[in-house]
């Protein structure tokens, strides 16, 4: 069977001529359905670049992308905003909730360009919040919310679409140790439940929740090592609403 | 995403910033409400002049006797009585000319006339029934003149509204009363209704009528040969210019006037004047539509810019919704329904404010009351034209962000 995503001798070039930017030389990677996976690396390694490879938010030079069995690599912008949709979920450092809008309003945003019925649509943006441990703060806006409970909710967007793979890009960057905790226990929890999570980070603390840890340099995988991974419980912090 | 859905978010992002909102829209409020205004002002004012001229009488022609010329100086129309009782009762004479519906002679003299304690001196017109159904005036006490008081030489008047006035005061009934004219005693048969200004500023109520036998027996001293005053004509509906042409040749052919020789009598149509004062007035709300339109097309510039900025200011929005799967079209449709939504309400505004201000001035002018339903409507369709127009480019700008761009822009 093969993995849900495979990457192989994948290159990614920014410009061209004497300008040209190497960003990627030629990265291949497999990951199978429900790996916790942690991308590491320096500022410049070459990371950002591979999550948004892995996002379908760019195209990449040379090389191949095969999604949940889809060769995704030569697809137009509007199919690839449609597997964004249905596939992906994503979950971003500063959170980017829409202001002045509901929680479950927010939730409900990909299902939206999914065009699910508005009825639905709500039924299962409440399910996803209750799931994230946020079941009592449906009509919140953002600024109504602490860090953690706006990431919570963010998480809770990610999910609505029942993606395979959630790709969270510095989810802790912005949160203090104890909500971040909350919040790999979470990710850990989705994983047990068979959802991939791709997770970039720049804290070793952090990676040591994931099953996997994978180091990039100079646009190349430098280390893919698996691990067992530290245990991260939710704890009563996260009912009260840190 | 459904249309309802689009449309509702762009509704909410114009409530989020209702102030903002607000002054977006100002500009189309301003250039839809002065159109809607002057399109008001302009049938208002085109209603006061067919008003006018429906007051002056329709399909109306006046007759006026030649010039006299001695010694090579011509005297100006009505100098010389050239006009004879002849020609009247040939004019109305439908076998000789179809195209004349009635026709009627005025024979004019300023007199005093006195009342008991009182006196005026008015424009006093010796003229027929036919006069009255010319001009359609009708009598708001009392009667007109009727053939019976022509055929008698009865002496009795019909007094205008403002003679009445001026001699027995503000809604006295003086009918059946009695007043003198130059040397006799006349019994008031009338008053007309009142019927305001000329287009000239005229005041038509200010005049007397007696019939046209007394007339010439009282006044002028005996009917002579020749009609010395004017012929009122009222032609066939619609065939106003056809009737001058038949009036025109059968008074030459009447006169014995060779090819060579001028006319020695003048028609006036005063539809043509009635015409050409709706015409100025038309051109006149045109230029003032049109600089209205430009200051449309400045708030069409505005919400252009607003869009701009919003755009920026949602740069990261913008990223988001494309990172979870909002396609190009999704984003283009959003921004130009926020753009079409505040030119709508704008447009709805003012239309609001231009009617009712339109006919705020016209109140103040005395001008009829408008509702140019038409022009809102064209308002409201070029609403959605400069939201469209405007929005367009925005909305692309913003649906041509790139999705990692958008979601680290600061």
């Amino acid at each position: 069977m093969p993995a849900l995503i495979e990457l192989d001798a994948v290159e990614k070039t920014y410009g061209d001529g004497d300008a040209a930017v190497h960003a990627l030389r030629g990265v291949t990677l497999h990951i199978a359905q429900g790996e916790f996976v942690a991308i590491m690396g320096a500022s410049g390694s070459g990371k950002s670049t591979l999550m948004n490879l892995l996002g379908c938010l760019d195209t990449l030079t040379r090389g191949s992308y095969r999604l949940d069995g889809r060769e995704v690599a030569k697809l137009g912008a509007r199919d690839l905003a449609v597997v964004r949709n249905r596939t992906l979920g994503f979950v971003f450092q500063s959170f980017n909730l829409l202001p002045r809008t509901s929680a479950v309003e927010n939730v409900e945003l990909p299902l939206l360009y999914a065009d699910v019925p508005s009825k639905e649509r709500r039924a299962r943006a409440k399910e996803a919040l209750d799931r994230v441990g946020l079941a009592g703060r449906f009509g919140h806006h953002p600024n109504q919310l602490s860090g953690g409970q706006q990431q919570r909710v963010a998480i809770a967007r990610a999910l609505v679409g029942r993606p395979k793979v959630i790709l969270a890009d510095e989810p802790t960057g912005n949160l203090d140790s104890q909500t971040s905790i909350n919040v790999m226990a979470l990710f850990q929890e989705l994983g047990r439940e068979g959802i991939t999570v791709v997770l970039v980070t720049h804290e070793p603390d952090i990676a040591e929740f994931a099953s996997r840890v994978i180091v990039v340099k100079d646009g190349l995988v430098q280390t893919d090592r698996s691990q067992s991974p530290r245990q991260a419980y939710r704890v009563a912090a996260l009912e009260t609403g840190t | 995403m459904s249309p309802f859905q689009t449309s509702r978010i762009a509704a909410r992002a114009v409530v989020r910033n209702k102030m903002r909102s607000f002054l977006t829209t100002l500009g189309v409020i301003i250039g839809v409400g002065a159109v809607i205004a002057m399109m008001a002002i302009g049938s208002g004012a085109k209603a006061q002049v067919e008003a006018a001229f429906a007051a002056m009488g329709t399909d109306l022609l006046v007759v006026l006797p030649g010039s006299s010329s001695a010694s090579g100086v011509h005297g100006g129309f009505g100098s010389q009585p050239t006009l004879t009782w002849d020609d009247l009762a040939a004019i109305e004479d439908p076998s000789q000319v179809a195209s004349v519906k009635i026709a009627a002679p005025a024979l004019r003299s300023n007199m005093p006339i006195v009342s008991e304690d009182q006196n005026w001196t008015t424009s006093v017109t010796g003229t027929t029934p036919e006069y009255f159904d010319i001009r359609s005036w009708r009598a708001d006490r009392g009667a007109v003149l009727t053939q019976e008081d022509v055929d008698t030489t009865a002496k009795v008047i019909v007094l205008g509204a403002t003679v009445a006035e001026k001699l027995y005061g503000v809604s006295s009934n003086p009918t059946g009363m009695s007043v003198r004219v130059g040397t006799s005693q006349y019994r008031i048969a009338g008053v007309l209704a009142k019927k305001g200004q000329s287009p000239t500023g005229q005041d038509y109520d200010d005049a007397a009528f007696i019939p046209v036998t007394t007339f010439g027996q009282k006044v002028q001293g005996g009917l002579k040969k020749y009609l010395s005053g004017t012929i009122y004509v009222q032609a066939s509906a619609g065939q106003t210019a056809r009737a001058q042409a038949d009036v025109s040749n059968l008074l030459r052919e009447r006169h014995h006037l060779t090819q060579n020789d001028e006319d020695d009598f003048s028609i006036r149509n005063l539809s043509e004047i009635a015409g050409a004062q709706e015409e100025g007035t038309k051109t006149m709300t045109t230029l003032l539509a049109s600089v209205a339109a430009v200051s449309l097309l400045v708030g069409g510039i505005g919400i252009m810019n607003i869009m701009l900025v919003s755009v920026t200011e949602r740069t990261r929005e913008i990223g988001v919704r494309k990172a979870i799967g909002a396609r190009k079209g999704d984003v283009i449709r959003q921004f130009l329904l926020e753009a079409i939504v505040l030119s709508e309400l704008g447009g709805l505004a003012g239309i609001f404010f231009g009617i009712a201000g339109g006919n705020g001035v016209a109140l103040w002018f005395d001008m009829s009351v408008v509702f140019p339903w038409v022009w809102a409507l064209v308002g409201l369709v070029v609403c959605s034209v400069i939201g469209i127009g405007f929005g367009w480019y925005p909305a692309w700008k913003a649906s041509s962000l790139h999705p990692i761009e958008a979601l680290r822009y600061e």
